[in-house]
């Protein structure tokens, strides 16, 4: 459609997905990519990156492949980012629309919970629940979608009070048209563009606070993440820092290709709005 | 009357526009006239304006020349005063009126805060705002759109530049408060003997107070003189049928005679 | 035949820590098939009057008759069919159509809901409107953002009879368009009323636009209804001071003797 086209001409918008294009299909090409399991031992302790041609980018301490591990991690990363950013939206656009239609009483409450889900730093909120809940990877989701609902809520929610004044909401109104008809066809699909265009700064934050999670050993310690492979390489910092170089620059890069998109996506969803 | 500026082969095309909004304009603008530049949407007037004031977005070409009889181009604010057409969107919402007012004299005649807090006074004055003391303090959004107008136009003219230009200044203002602030600005200029460039869309309205039209269509100078002689006489169709388009009170009704 | 009667419309609004009255006692009737003219400088409250009648603001207070019928006591789904009744056309400023909308879904969403025609028809009914409007059929694929000023607002009275109402409330619609188009919305607009008898109420500030196209004026002045008459002779005598202000404000081609 015109907003593919327009974010594919801008350069964030390109570079951006491109990034991102590479990223999925690394992550879902894995098991053909590296076959096998990432964490079994693959060969000898710490090979150096760049000197054996059966492991690219050498082995860890244990003697498991670092290049295994990027390719399987980017599966965790996307997943559980793409997931947690969903609930997050799912979570706040419930809240942000129920909040901007009902207004009165509704509204007021919704947005102190809000508030409160707001105050708490996010990554704490996090930290918090996965320590109390367990670590595994549908609690990871859970918990950074808790801390990450509240800004797409409040913005939801501004843009919902925003639209119910406009012109044209008014004109469905005289025609006759039921409210929740309005709502759906009218209101609605004008609410989403901000919304959406904030989503990928969402993924961006939530593949960070996973790392971040798995860093802290609090991910799920079954599957192999980048998280956990900087902490793997913690040990050995001095002496081998290629295994925590490795998956930083492989977060960099995501989190990089991530907030190009959401700028390319926030120009052209700027110009499907009113002009 | 000696040209405050001649403007030659003008031509101003925006960033990713295939077609120049401005083309091949050649106009003198005298010192001490009021000239109106009348064109509908589209026509380049606001354009116009811009190049002018030297107010059009980074990225627009511009070719052409603008000869100014000072010999450089006018300074923003010093010489040039420039009022836009939404009071809304040209007063910055959280600065008070005096603050904004007194901005310009106090940048360009070096004026302290006090000097330029009363300068701010004189020229809420000479615009009739009702209660000058007390909308020195007041907010941009205290005021109606009218006054609002008349703010704006003070601002421009706090520095005394010589030119005033004034883009479309009524159109978002209603029929009574239009008449008043065409009245304002007409006084304000003879008694500042400033030029003054006024763009509407209204030929009536010019035709009140300019002594010299420009009409303007899709970018290019359909047709530019003393106002008495285009109205009585208009050189090109365009200008004539713009003439014959105009409505008041006394042009017959579109409904029957009988009321149906 | 008295189409709608209003009588004593308040409406009230805290700004500031005061009360304004926006609406102060408005009362005025409007016949079948004719158009009043309801003209008044900014905050005279002929918008809020126009928003009141079409139920889209409640008033603090007042009654209107509508076809017979107490206006005021519908709601749900009783107001929603009666609205076919009585349309509205807004002034076009950016907001007043749904961005994302075609030509085709703006003029048949009325078609639609009150099943003006039968559903395989209304394709054709659509059409048949876009050309009444001076707009080719094609348009009806088009996006509205692609149009220009004056063929939105053809679009919007499009949208306005479609549902064949007997009153079309106007809120400052050629107030935005160029002079040379006002003047072809407003043949458009009377030919319209001669067809079908649809009755106006013309809302704007603009006493020339009203004399063209109203049988009679009313002037509104701070939410009060000063004057009313037949158009030619608020026109040509007006009483009250904002008449006349009204009346001295539209600009007179002034050709030299």
């Amino acid at each position: 459609m015109r907003t593919v086209r327009t974010l594919l001409r801008t350069p964030e918008g390109a570079i951006g997905l491109g990034l991102l294009a590479v990223l999925a299909l690394v992550a879902l090409l894995a098991p053909v990519l590296s076959p096998g399991d990432p964490l079994r031992i693959a060969g000898r302790a710490l090979i150096a990156p760049f000197t054996d041609p059966a492991f690219p980018l050498g082995t860890d301490r244990l003697g498991r492949d670092v290049l295994a591990g990027i390719v399987h991690g980017a599966r965790t990363s996307l997943a559980v980012g793409l997931a947690a950013a969903l609930a997050a939206l799912a979570i706040g656009l419930c809240v942000g629309l129920a909040a901007g239609f009902a207004g009165g009483i509704v509204d007021e409450a919704l947005m102190r919970v809000t508030d409160a889900f707001q105050i708490v730093p996010s990554f704490l909120l996090a930290l918090a629940f996965v320590s109390v809940v367990g670590a595994s990877a549908p609690v990871v989701v859970l918990a950074i979608a808790l801390g990450a609902w509240a800004d797409p809520a409040r913005l939801t929610r501004a843009q919902v009070l925003s639209v119910r004044e406009r012109d044209y909401v008014a004109a469905a109104r005289v025609i006759g048209m039921h409210p929740a008809e309005i709502a759906v066809r009218e209101i609605l699909p004008n609410v989403l563009p901000p919304v959406l265009a904030l989503s990928a700064i969402i993924v961006a934050a939530a593949i960070l606070t996973e790392a971040a999670l798995s860093f802290l050993g609090l991910g799920d310690p079954n599957i192999v993440t980048w998280g956990s492979m900087i902490a793997e390489g913690r040990n050995v910092l001095r002496s081998a820092p290629f295994l925590s170089i490795f998956p930083g620059l492989a977060l960099v890069a995501t989190v990089v290709g991530v907030y190009l998109l959401s700028e390319g996506l926030g120009k052209a969803l700027a110009d499907g709005r009113e002009a | 009357m000696t040209a405050l500026c001649e403007i030659r082969q003008l031509r101003v095309t925006y960033r990713g526009q295939p077609a120049p909004a401005l083309d091949g304009i050649d106009l003198d603008i005298r010192a001490g006239e009021r000239l109106a530049i009348i064109g509908e949407s589209g026509s380049g007037k606001s354009t116009f304006a811009r190049a002018l004031a030297d107010l059009l977005p980074g990225g627009a070409s511009v070719a052409g020349e603008l000869r100014w009889a000072a010999g450089h181009a006018p300074r923003a604010g010093r010489d040039i005063g420039f009022v836009f057409q939404d009071p809304a969107a040209s007063l910055n919402p959280v600065l008070t009126i005096g603050e904004q007012v007194a901005e310009g004299a106090r940048r360009h005649l070096g004026l302290s805060r006090k000097e330029g807090r009363l300068r701010a006074l004189e020229m809420l004055e000479r615009v009739r705002l009702p209660d000058p003391e007390k909308t020195l303090d007041a907010f941009p959004h205290q005021l109606s759109g009218g006054q609002r107008q008349r703010v704006a136009i003070a601002a421009a003219l706090a520095a005394k530049p010589g030119l005033l230009i004034a883009d479309e200044p009524t159109s978002a203002l209603d029929m009574v408060v239009q008449a008043e602030i065409v009245a304002l600005l007409g006084d304000l200029v003879r008694d500042g003997g400033m030029t003054l460039v006024f763009i509407t869309h209204d030929i009536a309205l010019a035709s009140g107070f300019a002594d010299r039209v420009a009409i303007f269509r899709d970018g290019t100078l359909v047709e530019a003189g003393p106002t008495g002689r285009v109205l009585a006489a208009p050189r090109a169709a365009y200008t004539a049928a713009l003439i014959a388009s105009h409505r008041d009170l006394a042009t017959p009704p579109l409904i029957g005679e009988a009321g149906r | 035949m008295t189409l709608l009667e209003a009588k004593d419309l308040c409406k009230r609004y805290a700004s500031g820590g005061r009360q304004v009255a926006a609406l102060d006692g408005v009362s005025l009737t409007l016949a079948a098939g004719e158009t009043l003219g309801l003209a008044g400088a900014s905050g005279s409250g002929k918008s809020t009057l126009a928003r009141v009648l079409t139920r889209l603001v409640p008033p603090d207070g007042g009654a209107v008759r509508f076809e017979g019928e107490d206006w005021l006591a519908l709601s749900g789904e009783g107001l929603r069919r009666r609205r076919a009744r009585m349309q509205m056309v807004f002034q076009d400023v950016l907001g007043a159509f749904n961005p994302r909308a075609t030509v085709g879904a703006v003029i048949g969403d009325p078609l639609r809901i009150h099943a003006v025609v039968p559903k395989a028809d209304r394709a054709r009914e659509v059409a048949a409107l876009l050309d009444r409007v001076g707009l080719p059929a094609s348009y009806a694929a088009r996006s509205i953002r692609d149009l220009s000023g004056g063929q939105r607002q053809r679009v919007a009275i499009a949208r306005a009879i479609a549902p064949r109402p007997a009153l079309v409330v106007l809120d400052e619609a050629v107030s935005a368009l160029d002079v040379s188009l006002r003047e072809r919305m407003l043949e458009l607009l009377v030919a319209l009323q001669r067809e079908r008898g649809i009755a106006y109420l013309f809302v704007s500030h603009d006493l020339a636009v009203l004399s063209a196209v109203s049988h009679r004026l009313a002037i509104m002045e701070a939410g009060r209804i000063v004057e009313t008459g037949p158009a030619a002779q608020v026109i040509g005598d007006p009483r009250s001071p904002a008449g006349q202000a009204l009346v001295r404000a539209v600009p007179v081609l002034k050709r030299p003797d």
